[in-house]
């Protein structure tokens, strides 16, 4: 049959997030996937380096809204190991809740968001209703409800109450009800299990190869997870199961979801037991020493990464970020193979990707040569110049004036 | 049992309770007591460090000296990613915040807030 080749995205109404992807199609079927990831490319990581270490806790917060304390966690904790401060008990605990809250909520928003893909609308309603007792507890903790802010280097900046440990026990008894409901729910309505089922198959072979992460690879049987392999905060000192499937399937990834929330719930509830008393920050110095670090979480998406070099400055030299989308988005093409046009937005949904925590480097062609031209950023900069010039847009007043606020 | 439709009591017990939505903007949305929201300054605690200034993420704060021991701030609202660092970073806790979030604006300047050493709060014009 005829190949078509069609594109889908940057602005598509089946993507959640702006990305554009090309999909080779003979009839139905697709014969090959690849994404171009570089749409969202917001240039985070350089304006790390010219910010203070202060200031980059809240810009990394911003890389991802919806696991914005794990981006902020993973870069606190690359920048505590080199500047080897001892973290005090309680801080590592609250730092813990929050990100345990955070996957709560995550998980409960993917699964609406999985519902809304399939059509399955109330899902997504019910979902997001119950979504708000969470998002709540959070704004009680925190103060907002995303972008918590409450990170600092050497500590946590709001401590928690007796009064709102009890709040946080509260929500958890109604949650944990709800989720049961809705494990019920998709082990027992035929439409949501047939819809689900054999659809974006990954096999444990291709998962271990392609360098899957978080509930994409243990729902292809894939017993990793870094709160485990690597304890980091307070998760050394909580009991919790490693959940996995072997359905290989978006249907697996939707029970190794609802699995790891209540996992979820059992963690809250040992940490706001088992809190200790004490200080929440240490002091650390401005000038962080020269040396370098790298820092994994496990965020709600799978495994984050940090990598942080210090020159003994008060800004970093180097901050790389390794979102987890970025190694799951490889897995998708697998998943495509040989599969229908219309099981393509659940698929892409299944990994809950997050594509602006994704685009971090964009390589610039040269188009026409067909030859790959890495420039220097005085080379970029000398190129936008010209390249706006010859479209008859003149910032030369503009640019000055940068110079000027800048000085 | 496996079967469709397994939501369907759930939906219709939702047609007796009230609705999970709120009706912003008539009633007001209250705030949790942390809400990090519009930052206030009070001139008369201010010992212009400027602390604040070096670590606000955005570069959103500015603060002048206008004469003897006398400072005034100004704050971009558009800026400003409320985090509320400059709170914690404040050594005389002339920064605080208040629950005030509703700061949209429909001209730039607008959003530019002084706080004058002597009268208080002015917006620019």
């Amino acid at each position: 049959m005829h190949k078509v080749v069609i594109p889908i995205g940057p602005q598509h109404p089946a993507l959640k997030e702006p990305e554009s992807f090309s999909v080779t199609l003979s009839g139905e079927k697709i014969m090959k996937f690849s994404a171009r990831l570089g749409y969202n490319h917001r240039g985070i990581e350089k304006a790390c380096e010219e910010r203070t270490y202060v200031q980059d806790v809240y810009l990394t917060e911003r890389i991802c809204g919806i696991c914005s304390h794990s981006h902020s966690t993973c870069f606190t904790q690359a920048v505590e190991e080199i500047a080897k401060v001892d973290v005090p008990k309680r801080a590592l605990y609250i730092r813990t809740l929050v990100g345990e809250l955070e996957r709560i909520h995550s998980h409960l928003l993917w699964l609406g968001v999985a519902g809304h893909e399939v059509g399955f609308d109330t899902l997504l309603m019910y979902t997001w209703r119950d979504r708000e007792v969470v998002m709540d507890i959070l704004a009680m903790l925190t103060g907002n409800r995303v972008n918590y802010g409450i990170n600092m280097i050497g500590g946590v900046r709001r401590d928690v109450s007796a009064e709102q440990a009890k709040a946080i026990l509260k929500a958890m008894d109604t949650l944990e009800e709800r989720t049961k409901y809705y494990i019920q729910v998709a082990t027992q309505e035929t439409t949501l299990i047939q819809r689900l089922s054999g659809v974006g198959i990954l096999s444990h072979k291709d998962a271990l190869k392609l360098g899957a992460v978080g509930p994409t690879a243990r729902a292809s049987g894939v017993n990793r997870d870094v709160r485990r392999d690597d304890p980091y905060a307070a998760y050394s000192e909580v009991k919790f199961k490693v959940i996995t499937d072997d359905h290989n399937d978006v249907y697996g990834r939707t029970l190794v979801r609802m699995g790891e929330l209540l996992e979820s719930y059992s963690i809250i509830r040992q940490i706001v037991k088992k809190m200790p008393e004490g200080p929440i920050i240490t002091k650390v110095p401005r000038k962080i020493p020269a040396g370098e670090a790298t820092s994994r979480y496990e965020a709600p998406r799978g495994e984050d990464m940090h990598y942080v070099k210090a020159n003994g400055t008060e800004k970093p030299e180097r901050v790389k970020v390794r979102a987890p989308t970025l190694a799951n988005i490889q897995t998708v093409a697998k998943m495509l193979e040989d599969r229908q046009l219309a099981d393509l937005p659940i698929v892409i949904a299944a990994i809950d990707p997050c594509f602006s925590c994704t685009d971090r480097l964009t390589g610039i062609r040269q188009t026409g040569k067909r030859k790959k031209n890495v420039l220097k950023w005085e080379e970029l900069h000398t190129y936008s110049i010209t390249f706006y010039k010859e479209h008859g847009i003149d910032f030369t007043d503009l640019n000055k004036k940068m110079a000027k606020a800048l000085k | 049992m496996i079967r469709p439709g397994k939501m369907l009591k759930q939906v219709l017990d939702s047609i007796f309770r009230k609705p999970a939505t709120t009706n912003y903007p008539f009633t007001k949305a209250v705030m949790p007591d942390k809400f990090r929201g519009k930052i206030i300054f009070h001139p008369e605690k201010c010992i212009g460090c400027k602390m604040c200034m070096r670590d606000c993420p955005a570069g959103a704060i500015q603060i002048r000296k206008i004469g003897d021991k006398k400072f005034e701030c100004e704050i971009d609202l558009g800026k400003c990613i409320y985090c509320a660092q400059c709170v914690d970073s404040c050594l005389k806790k002339a920064l605080e915040t208040t629950k005030e979030f509703e700061l949209a604006a429909l001209e730039r300047n607008k959003l530019k807030v002084t706080y004058h050493a002597d009268t208080g709060e002015v917006s620019k014009e």
